[in-house]
């Protein structure tokens, strides 16, 4: 456990130096998405589809979603290219497996790190939705556990790949066919409800549409009218944390040990 | 291995020299980096700019390669002035600059090829020239693997290539050997040889004197922004050194006490950090004679004398800081 | 004795670069073909925008006000706007990332430098790719606009040469930019520009949905003129606006060739 805390703590240190540009990630962007889509195109929308929405103003219904793709997207930046900085470039992980640290310190110690990362940029952001008048309901403080659950869904899987890359070429392709189709597709912007009926299906692979559901239910109150969809929600995010992260432990002992 | 071709000797200049430069000058801001220095650079010969980190060689060749503005003073290439007429004059130039600058997103062949194509040569013909540089730098078998992996003597071998691609007579190389070992470097100046045989004029900075006296058939002296001394090898060792040197290596604190006793032993007495040298016509001699001063040295060295006891000589400091 | 330091490639005035500028392209088309997958991933991104903001989200939009006052449907409305903002994006990744890779760490330029190629000629090579990735992006989504069943309009043709000209302006500004850089962290300071941008000129809604100042703001930045300039031809409805746009486009392209060229001066021939 101790030696999981150090390598957060070697995490934190280097976050003061750079966390100017995941200001950028993390805040400022979605809150222009919020602020266009949400009051810009909002306002359109209320105007014509209301009805599809259950009585929402899209305001209500995009905050959410955004939470949650956000902490996908950042996710997504935090387990690509720190993690093959540390193994290849500037080869901090290599260092720290110099000491009495395990592999398994070093994997999870930078989960663990990812995951607090997440609960910042989380927080930040369930205070924006709650000055803009999008929170329906006191559970919308949960939304910040369950948005980093939906984070580390992501974070931890696509650490286990980038362990195994000595470059960032492939990092191209998650982003582009992975993580933008699913910030697209995942009834952020829209419900999943207006794909076509064979697609919707489809929707239920999305490890964001499980987060998206479940956040939009905490932070409007209206978990309680689906609680076995919700429940589902909740024990697939932790099944891919848990079987990821362990994968994480093993391709960067495999790297670690190999040099 | 042959190369096919024998540079077109250089007829339409004024002056004989295929380099002319009086009172060259290059600051950047306040500070100097080459100090009006005169030189000329005969069509054929090896040419060499030797001195320490720092000197202005590397300056120095900028200007001639048209990558740097002059500050002050003249400089001619083959008559024309980078200035005005830098396209023409670097169409017959090569250049081998002191960091590798290779294209990493390229293979080793297509660095040769695309170079070839910026020259405005076909791409056919870059294609075989390509062909026969990568066998004289002996990186046939590496043609399609990228460039990165490779080590640091087949990366500058590459480079030279490279700057053949396009049969210069006049090649600039700036530190050519640098960080190779031994072996790489004598490949390399093997080829660098052949190439001066072929008529191709080289000219070279280093800070290695026996690569100094190796490949150039002149060379200028510089420190400090300024020449201090030009000629052969020969003539500068001749001229501020003595045939032989005697080395003696005392342990440190007994080399602090020496000064009295050394006086008339040589020529001239150098003392350096961890030895003393002494300079005379007859090495040996003077190493009978220090013994039987009773000189007790730890190693007794006698050597010939070389461009770093002239540069020794002319700064009062070694050439390799 | 010679005057000093006078600029070292004296280019007539009126001649920038040459077709040694082609040569710069040449070495591009060598490095993607080992990475073609690059490229043909950035197709995808406006498409995926356009099925899911376009279709998804248009679903519940219905129509909104476009060109000339008449309502059209979201997703004539926003296809045009996501071709103009890719047409942006593309160029400005290989104008900053790329371009500020090759400068600082690759150190690309500086070998060419030796050859009897100028600044200017890199400066164009380089531009002159970028155009050539955003012009395959540009006809591949005009495909699937018309397969979509939004090519309205014969105008619609225009818009690939409207494109490139988004492509020009923005990607010769953003190698302006970049040339300034210093390190990574002044990459957001584009991002800063670029995504707002991308979010308020008119993409997403039309500009109806601001108060009067912001929406002459608005009205005067880049992406907008681009936005604007290839609804109005998707639509058909072209008016006389559509010429202050292209003049507009044009100048921001030349004015940051001109400053991109000066740079690669100061920055590699010192």
């Amino acid at each position: 456990m101790a030696g999981i805390t150090r390598v957060m703590e070697h995490r934190a240190v280097q976050y003061r130096r750079t966390f100017r540009s995941s200001v950028f990630t993390s805040f400022l962007s979605p809150l222009l998405f919020l602020t266009a889509m949400g009051l810009g195109l909002g306002g359109y929308v209320d105007r014509s589809g209301g009805a599809a929405l259950g009585g929402l103003t899209y305001l209500q219904f995009l905050a959410p979603g955004l939470l949650a793709a956000t902490v996908m997207q950042s996710a997504a930046f935090e387990a690509t290219f720190p993690i093959i900085g540390g193994l290849n470039w500037q080869r901090t992980f290599h260092a720290m497996y110099a000491t009495p640290l395990s592999p398994r310190d070093v994997a999870l110690g930078n989960l663990a790190w990812m995951a607090i990362r997440l609960v910042m940029i989380s927080t930040v952001f369930t205070i924006v939705i709650v000055a803009f008048g999008a929170a329906h309901s006191p559970l919308v403080v949960l939304g910040i556990p369950v948005a980093v659950l939906t984070g580390m869904a992501f974070a931890a899987p696509i650490t286990a790949f980038s362990a195994t890359q000595r470059t960032p070429n492939r990092f191209n392709v998650i982003f582009r066919f992975g993580i933008t189709p699913l910030f697209l597709f995942s009834g952020t912007f829209f419900p999943i409800e207006t794909l076509p009926s064979y697609l919707q299906p489809i929707a239920w692979l999305s490890p964001l549409w499980h987060g998206v559901d479940l956040t939009r239910g905490l932070v409007l109150g209206t978990i309680g009218q689906h609680p076995v969809q919700m429940l589902i929600h909740v024990i697939v995010l932790a099944a891919i944390v848990a079987l990821s992260a362990w994968a994480a432990v093993v391709t960067i002992e495999r790297r670690l040990v190999k040099g | 291995m042959r190369l096919r071709y024998h540079p077109r000797s250089m007829s339409e200049t004024s002056s004989a020299s295929l380099i002319h430069a009086r009172g060259l000058t290059k600051r950047f801001g306040s500070f100097t980096a080459v100090d009006a220095v005169d030189f000329d650079v005969a069509p054929g010969e090896a040419f060499g700019f030797l001195g320490p980190n720092g000197a202005g060689k590397t300056s120095t060749m900028r200007m001639i390669g048209g990558v740097s503005p002059i500050t002050d003073g003249t400089l001619t290439v083959r008559g024309l002035d980078p200035r005005t007429h830098g396209p023409e004059i670097r169409a017959r130039l090569g250049v081998v600059p002191q960091q590798d600058t290779l294209d990493t997103e390229l293979t080793v062949r297509e660095n040769l090829v695309l170079y070839g194509r910026y020259f405005g040569l076909s791409r056919a013909e870059c294609g075989r020239r390509a062909d026969e540089l990568l066998d004289f730098a002996q990186l046939t078998e590496r043609q399609n693997d990228e460039v990165e992996p490779l080590s640091g003597g087949m990366k500058r071998r590459l480079t030279i290539a490279r700057s053949l691609i396009n049969q210069p007579d006049l090649l600039l190389l700036d530190e050519p050997t640098t960080g190779l070992d031994p072996q790489a470097r004598h490949l390399l100046w093997d080829r660098l040889y052949r190439l001066k045989q072929r008529g191709v004029t080289l000219v070279l900075t280093t800070h290695y004197m026996d690569e100094a006296e190796q490949l150039c058939d002149r060379l200028v002296v510089m420190d400090k922004a300024k020449i201090v001394a030009e000629g052969s090898p020969r003539q500068l060792i001749d001229r501020y050194s003595t045939k032989e040197v005697t080395e003696l290596r005392f342990p440190p604190d007994v080399q602090d006490t020496l000064d009295g006793q050394l006086d008339g032993l040589a020529e001239r007495v150098e003392k350096l950090a961890d030895r003393v040298l002494l300079y005379a016509d007859d090495g040996e001699a003077v190493a009978v004679a220090a013994h039987e001063r009773g000189l007790k040295p730890e190693t007794v060295l006698v050597r010939r004398s070389t461009l770093e006891d002239v540069f020794l000589r002319l700064t009062g400091r070694s050439l390799i800081e | 004795m010679t005057p000093p330091s006078l600029p070292l490639r004296v280019v007539p005035p009126v001649s920038f670069g040459s077709r040694r500028a082609f040569r710069l392209i040449e070495r591009n088309l060598y490095v993607y073909r080992h990475g073609w997958l690059v490229i043909v991933s950035g197709f995808f991104e406006p498409l995926f925008y356009l099925l899911s903001i376009g279709f998804g989200l248009g679903r519940l939009v219905g129509s909104v006000p476009g060109p000339g006052g008449h309502e059209i449907p979201y997703q004539l409305f926003i296809a045009p706007a996501l071709l103009a903002s890719s047409s942006m994006n593309g160029a400005i990744t290989e104008a900053t990332l790329n371009f500020f890779f090759k400068l600082k760490y690759q150190k690309t330029f500086e070998s060419i430098l030796s050859t009897p190629l100028s600044t200017a000629d890199i400066a164009l090579g380089e531009l002159g790719w970028a155009l050539i990735r955003g012009g395959l992006y540009t006809t591949g989504f005009l495909v699937v606009m018309v397969v979509l069943g939004l090519g309205v309009s014969p105008w619609l043709l225009l818009t690939l040469p409207a494109a490139l000209l988004i492509s020009l302006a923005f990607g010769a500004v953003g190698m302006a930019a970049t040339s300034f850089m210093r390190t990574w962290q002044d990459f957001d300071l584009i991002q800063l520009v670029v995504l707002p941008m991308f979010l308020f000129s008119g993409t997403f809604y039309p500009l109806d949905a601001y108060p009067d100042a912001l929406r002459l703001l608005v009205q005067l930045t880049p992406l907008y003129q681009g936005v604007d300039l290839l609804r109005s031809l998707a639509v058909g409805i072209v008016g006389p606006t559509a010429i202050l746009h292209v003049a507009y486009l044009l100048v921001m392209g030349i004015g940051g060739l001109l400053v991109v060229s000066r740079r690669l001066d100061k920055l590699l021939l010192r």
